[in-house]
């Protein structure tokens, strides 16, 4: 059921040249460095100590935070060193080296869970180590943990709207069967009616391999998207899927969605049936320099570098790096860095594509206004943001901001529209907590002061 | 581990983005007008051409020379000072002196674009506000109108036998002439008036090039036209006869349009056509100018920061006011 309207949004030139490439297993490197902090939330600590000996599947870094999601080892081998240092995201974190063995021996702790309630399945949810697949990274069972009765439509999102990037549909035509009995479990302990699986029309193959594994199923339909960036942004996929506005500040679960990604699903699925934990990441490799572009299966932890020359290596100078799609994905400042539980790509380019864009004048022309899946006005904030106008940040709704890019994807003036707005929402929040710390204050002096006038009353009486 | 990579450039998402770019929306632009410029070229001969390049040099000249006092940088790449000059050019007497075009041209870049900041930051169309600094000043030149052979038969006999100049077709009707151009005749431009304006075709074709490469919205252009339409029946004139006649055409396709100085939202810009088009015709009716289109549009140009303040776009998914929010 679309509702017929839509959210506005960009058109963005496909490049998905590994598409229709099955996902192909990449080698175990030499070594593995698998960061604590892979998920929004609170980081793990390790809890394999240097020289134990570990195997694929076997839990080496836990947290008793509500919000967080346990790491798997990712390879067999022995943990040589447990060190802290600069992860992909550019925090410094602690990370465990695993020397490989290159036996991939299969920890003994890989049994399938059982499952009886909705406790156990959120339970096995999490041990499972699955976190938003998508990009977002956000714990799934935490995502999970609805009020009975609160969610109505499981959205499986299996838009892949960013150019390039095409595992999410490699991983569905070859997984389908299982993306929809993950589908019908979580529906069956969630106590969910009706489940709505979004492609974008792009994508006829996985349309039609879906409609083939339902079979005529009455709760689960496949949704068929527009080819309009971002169909795979959640507040969009909502919108698509139920005609229902998610507004910044809430969560879907909040408008009776949850939206988890196919991939996200799909390795769930398998924990459920084979009790094999989150340990490798389906990525497509792609970009200008890249000699062989593929979708590659790798473990967690293996470094970029590695992924790059294991993969058929690099035909050309690189000069950007990008983790995730041109639209939204990271710069990296080289590639050293370890391949975490967000990853879906590593795109790599020369100079052509790199090279920065001249920012000229605003000339007012509202491509920002007419792109802007949340119907902000871009133009409007910058010039907010540049005045430091924290007023005017809130008055245009700069908090509903989810950085899409949609804005400075159009801008014929070249700005770096989501960037500003980006830096205008810390300043906002930090605004939001000056004033938190202002209205605490006065709240406790005010209270002081009434504490030492009662006082004062029960002295005089 | 395999050889590293390191210092690469690292810069905000997204890292692509539309081809389109300012310099290429206003090469668009000057594409779309070209078959206005043949037109004019077919019907008043080669001084159209020579009008219009050295408004478009003059144009870039003011650009890059004030840009060069103010100690600025360069942005005559950006080919805005071009459509500036082909515009203003557009809205002349063919025969108007050299001089009073480039002094037009000085008014449109220096005082009203480049003192305000440059593109962007002028808060009136350039080319609107110098063809009315030059209808202002040179009144006599710039409503002395050359007759040529090319034009409608109405138009020269209404001229008389041996005379060289004649009146626009809104002059004739303001004057209450016996025999007009035939609506035909008005579509196709073989009338009189500033070089640019005489043929709604030709203006339309670039209007619809426009639209199909995603230079300008439909918006303002169809509800500037259809407002003129309506309230000419209202007023009971002939609709078709006043949409073809004097600047709708050129204005609502190519000035109001013009990004900088109209609202950014579609309702914004709705609102800007309409109101476009009522002072058009009621300086038609009633004004003692034959025609109103510039000073409509600069009017409108004028409320522009307002129209923006009131047709601001609601985020989605927050009810109405008086709505109950959950």
């Amino acid at each position: 059921m679309s509702s017929g309207k839509h959210l506005k949004g960009v058109h963005v030139d496909h490049q998905k040249n590994t598409a229709g490439m099955p996902i192909i297993p990449m080698p175990v490197p030499e070594r593995v460095y698998i960061p604590m902090s892979m998920h929004i939330g609170a980081p793990c600590q390790p809890v394999v100590a240097k020289g134990d000996h570990v195997k694929v599947g076997q839990l080496i870094g836990d947290c008793d935070k509500p919000v967080s999601a346990p790491i798997h080892s990712s390879v067999s081998g022995d943990v040589e060193a447990i060190e802290q240092f600069m992860t992909q995201n550019g925090r410094v974190d602690t990370n465990i080296v695993i020397k490989t063995d290159g036996k991939q021996e299969i920890a003994e702790t890989v049994v399938p869970p059982v499952i009886e309630s909705r406790e156990d399945f959120l339970k096995a949810v999490r041990a499972s180590g699955v976190v938003g697949l998508g990009g977002a990274t956000f714990p799934t069972s935490i995502k999970y943990n609805t009020k009975p009765g609160q969610v109505d439509t499981l959205i499986l999102n299996g838009a892949e709207c960013e150019p390039f990037i095409t595992v999410d549909h490699a991983a569905m035509l070859a997984y389908a069967k299982d993306m929809v009995d993950g589908m019908r479990t979580i529906m069956k302990w969630l106590d969910i009616k009706r489940g709505v699986i979004g492609i974008e029309s792009n994508k006829p193959d996985a349309i039609a391999k879906f409609n083939e594994v339902l079979a005529g199923d009455k709760d689960i339909e496949v949704l068929t998207l527009r080819q309009v960036y971002p169909q795979g942004a959640e507040r969009v996929i909502i919108y698509e899927c139920t005609g229902r506005h998610l507004i910044a500040g809430k969560l879907p679960a909040d408008v009776g969605c949850i939206v988890s990604n196919v991939s996200s699903v799909l390795k769930l699925q398998q924990y459920l049936t084979t009790g094999m934990p989150l340990v490798s990441k389906f990525l497509t490799l792609d970009g200008n320099v890249v000699a062989k572009p593929q979708n590659v299966e790798v473990p967690i932890g293996t470094m970029i570098c590695d992924v790059i020359e294991q993969c058929g290596g690099l035909k050309g100078e690189v000069k950007k790096i990008i983790l995730g799609g041109p639209m939204m994905g990271r710069a990296i400042p080289r590639d050293d860095f370890a391949v975490m539980k967000g990853n879906s790509a590593i795109l790599c380019f020369d100079e052509t594509f790199a090279t920065q864009r001249k920012e000229t004048a605003c000339i007012n022309c509202g491509r920002c206004v007419a792109g802007c899946p949340m119907n902000l006005m871009p133009a409007r904030l910058s010039r907010a943001f540049k005045d430091k106008d924290i007023d005017a940040l809130r008055e245009f709704n700069v908090m509903s901001c989810m950085d899409c890019g949609c804005c400075a994807y159009s801008c014929p003036a070249r700005k770096q529209l989501n960037f500003e707005i980006k830096q205008a929402k810390s300043l906002v929040m930090e605004d939001d907590k000056k004033k938190k710390a202002k209205a605490e204050a006065a709240a406790a002096k005010a209270a002081a002061k009434a504490e030492a006038e009662k006082a004062k009353e029960g002295g005089s009486k | 581990m395999a050889d590293k990579h390191t210092n690469l450039i690292v810069s905000s998402a997204p890292h692509v983005c539309n081809p389109a770019d300012t310099a290429t929306i206003m090469r668009d632009v000057v594409i779309a007008l070209i078959p206005a410029l043949a037109v004019a070229i077919y019907v008043f001969g080669f001084r159209a051409l020579l009008m219009t390049a050295v408004c478009a040099a003059a144009c870039v000249f003011f650009e890059w020379a004030v840009r060069k006092i103010m100690g600025r940088e360069n942005t005559i790449g950006d080919w805005s000072a071009v459509v500036t000059g082909v515009i203003l050019a557009f809205n002349l007497p063919v025969n108007m002196p050299i001089w009073m075009a480039v002094i037009g041209c000085f008014i449109a870049i220096v005082v009203v674009k480049q003192i305000f900041g440059g593109l962007g930051q002028n808060f009136a169309n350039p080319a609107i506000v110098g063809r009315i600094a030059l209808f202002i000043g040179f009144a006599t030149p710039m409503t002395t109108w050359a007759v040529t052979e090319k034009m409608s038969q109405a138009i020269i006999n209404n001229a008389g036998v041996d005379a060289v100049t004649g009146a626009t077709p809104l002059a004739m009707l303001n004057a209450g002439a016996a025999e007009l151009p035939s609506n035909l005749e008005m579509f196709l431009g073989t009338i009189n008036g500033s070089m640019g304006e005489i043929s709604a075709c030709a203006l339309l074709i670039g209007g619809i090039y426009l639209v199909v490469r995603k230079v300008i919205s439909p918006a303002i252009p169809v509800s500037f036209i259809a407002t003129v339409a309506v309230l000419a029946a209202v007023m009971g004139y002939d609709p078709i006869f006043q949409v073809c006649a004097g600047g709708v055409m050129l204005g609502a396709i190519f000035m109001a349009t013009d990004y900088v100085t109209s609202p950014i939202t579609t309702k914004g810009r709705i609102i800007f056509g309409i109101g476009c088009g009522i002072f058009t015709m009621l300086i038609r009716a009633f004004a003692s100018y034959p025609e109103g289109v510039s000073f409509a549009i600069l009017l409108m140009n004028i409320l522009t920061p307002h129209i923006d303040s009131i047709t601001r776009s609601k985020l989605n998914g927050v009810p109405k006011k008086g709505g109950a929010e959950k």
